[in-house]
């Protein structure tokens, strides 16, 4: 498609960074001189370990090669590469390893380069003093909050929206290392500050966050996303990708509360009038999404300890066992309680449960379907104050999960067990605390810029 | 009779962030999102456990969509949670029976 003046393009090479694309789509989209290459590298959707320890989930090789390729095709377009989220939580550690990675790469690569790192972590003792000021407010079903939780938290990240991307971009930067963004910010940053329709801006940018997900293929990952003054036109650019008026309308669905409202920083994204058309077999042109303008506020994710688990995995396969597989792990859970206060003087403060894979495992109590399986995995979950103790009481757990009979006059059963050691080490139990927002006057006040130039070449 | 997922082209669970789930269930066409549209808010509330008063509900004629969202009664990640991306939410709602 032709490029038209006033116009900003957008390639989006992948869903997330990490997760693969198609590499003839990714150079389609290079040849076709965008005008900033935007990649996602996170969300919260893994859950609260990875921002509690701020790690990334994917592993350094796969993040490296992706990287590499679109240092690459961001040095053949010429154009700045930003990601967001990176490392798949945003805490200022998961930006500095990505920022190690792209030192090595522009060593390795012979690239010369200007790399900002926009920095989202949070400090505790600041926020501390914004809650007593009335400055954090909660979002629907929110936990309460305290200095304490607040100083517990192992990490805190604010989302930064399109005004600190702009910031970052301003720094005239190769390359953006954004810590926590909005999904959508890295893709209507640039968009935004070059006047094109806001409504449009954050409506193409949300539809574009998960790459191909808003298409017939969503495997191909890399997408285009044109915006103007009036609305954007969305391209999948896999050969065997088609988005229609249904893929794209059907995306604000994805992971969203509510369809047709997306809240951002300093305000929110209505697509109730949006108007979708087909401008041919796989391209999509959306007008009329609209944009509301709210006060300044930026949502805050944090993470805390919560406990230490150890787990054992333990299989019924005799079938007297899987029929009666409650009352067995009810009574081993009994027995190690029982013990466990005898040997070490402890009643409470500490959790032990046994799930039953093949029963109700994934649903708990909502479960409705009740079968006879062919095994029952017993996975026995211990949480306690400390690594060290929740290994001995798994290791109290051993013997009842080995053999306790379900009668006391049959013969010692010997239960299945696919480990030794039988108990495995989880480490921390990690807990997201926050879901709030912090007012703030000037957006780039929670947030810290570092320029540096990297490499030779 | 028939079980919704029978029904429907897909049912689909996400969380919407860590204190929220949404179902999605993409009728496919408008006989189907008739039906599912008629399913009463408060059976769907029960079967996830959840008090109906808190659930949001889509019925989207356009995608022929009909979209639940609910706060998630065990936070994502908690030693509670049994389902860290919300996955198993919407096979219960696939396997419910409706007229």
């Amino acid at each position: 498609m032709q490029k038209l003046t006033n116009m900003t393009r957008v390639l989006i090479p992948t869903g997330a960074l990490g997760l693969g694309y198609d590499r003839a789509a990714l150079a389609l989209g290079v040849a076709n001189r965008p005008d900033i290459i935007a990649v996602d590298g996170g969300s919260t959707d893994s859950g609260p370990s990875y921002l509690g320890r701020g790690v990334s989930k994917y592993s350094r090789g796969s993040i490296k090669a992706e990287w590499r390729e679109l240092m690459q095709a961001r040095a053949e377009a010429g154009v700045p590469l930003v990601i967001g989220t990176a490392g798949t939580c945003g805490a200022d550690a998961a930006v500095d390893w990505l920022y190690q990675i792209t030192e090595e790469l522009a060593a390795e690569l012979g690239q010369r380069l200007r790399i900002t790192r926009l920095y989202s972590g949070q400090n505790a003792a600041f926020l501390t003093e914004e809650l007593a000021a009335g400055r954090v407010s909660p979002l629907p079903a929110a936990p309460p909050i305290s200095a304490e939780i607040l100083a517990a938290c192992t990490n805190i990240v604010a989302l930064a929206g399109a005004e600190q991307i702009q910031a970052a971009l301003a720094t005239g930067a190769d390359i953006v290392i954004a810590g926590r963004t909005t999904d959508t910010a890295i893709i209507a940053a640039l968009p935004l500050s070059r006047g094109d329709h806001p409504g449009a801006a954050w409506h193409g940018a949300k539809v574009g966050e998960c790459g191909a997900i808003a298409t017939t293929n969503p495997a191909t990952g890399t997408i285009q996303i044109d915006f103007d003054a009036q609305g954007f036109t969305f391209t999948p650019l896999g050969s065997a990708a088609r988005a229609t008026p249904y893929t794209v309308s059907a995306h604000m669905l994805y992971e969203n509360s509510d369809p047709f409202i997306l809240h951002e920083p300093g305000g929110h994204l209505d697509v109730t009038a949006a108007r979708y058309q087909a401008l041919n077999q796989r391209e999509v042109r959306v007008e009329g999404s609209k944009w509301v303008p709210g006060r300044y506020t930026v949502k805050l994710e944090g993470a805390r300890v919560a406990g230490y688990q150890a787990v054992a995995l333990a299989l019924l396969r005799e079938r007297r066992y899987v029929e009666n597989a409650r009352a067995w792990a009810d009574a081993v859970v009994a027995q190690t309680r029982a013990r466990v206060a005898a040997r070490l003087r402890l009643t409470d403060g500490y959790e032990l449960e046994i799930r039953l894979i093949g029963i109700d495992a994934a649903l708990g109590a909502l479960e409705n379907r009740h079968t006879v399986p062919v095994e029952v995995g017993a996975l026995a979950i211990v949480t306690a104050p400390t690594e060290a103790l929740a290994g001995e009481i798994a290791k109290i757990a051993n013997p009842f999960l080995l053999h306790h009979a379900l009668d006391e006059d049959e013969p010692m059963p010997t239960i299945a067990f696919p480990f030794s050691p039988a108990e495995m080490h989880r480490g921390a139990l990690y807990e997201f605390c926050l879901n709030h927002v912090l007012h703030t006057a000037d957006p780039m006040a929670p947030f810290r810029l570092v320029v540096t130039e990297v490499g030779n070449g | 009779m028939a079980e919704l997922g029978s029904v429907v082209e897909k049912v689909r669970s996400k969380n919407a962030g860590p204190f929220w789930l949404t179902i999605d269930v993409f009728c496919g066409n408008s006989d189907a999102f008739a039906r599912v549209s008629a399913l009463p808010t408060a059976r769907v509330a029960a079967l996830f456990g959840v008090d109906a008063a808190q659930m949001k509900r889509f019925d989207i004629a356009e995608l022929n969509v009909v979209k639940f969202s609910v706060p998630r009664p065990v936070v994502q990640g908690t030693r509670a949670d049994r389902d860290m991306h919300g996955a198993a939410w919407g096979f219960l709602l696939a396997e419910m029976q409706i007229d």
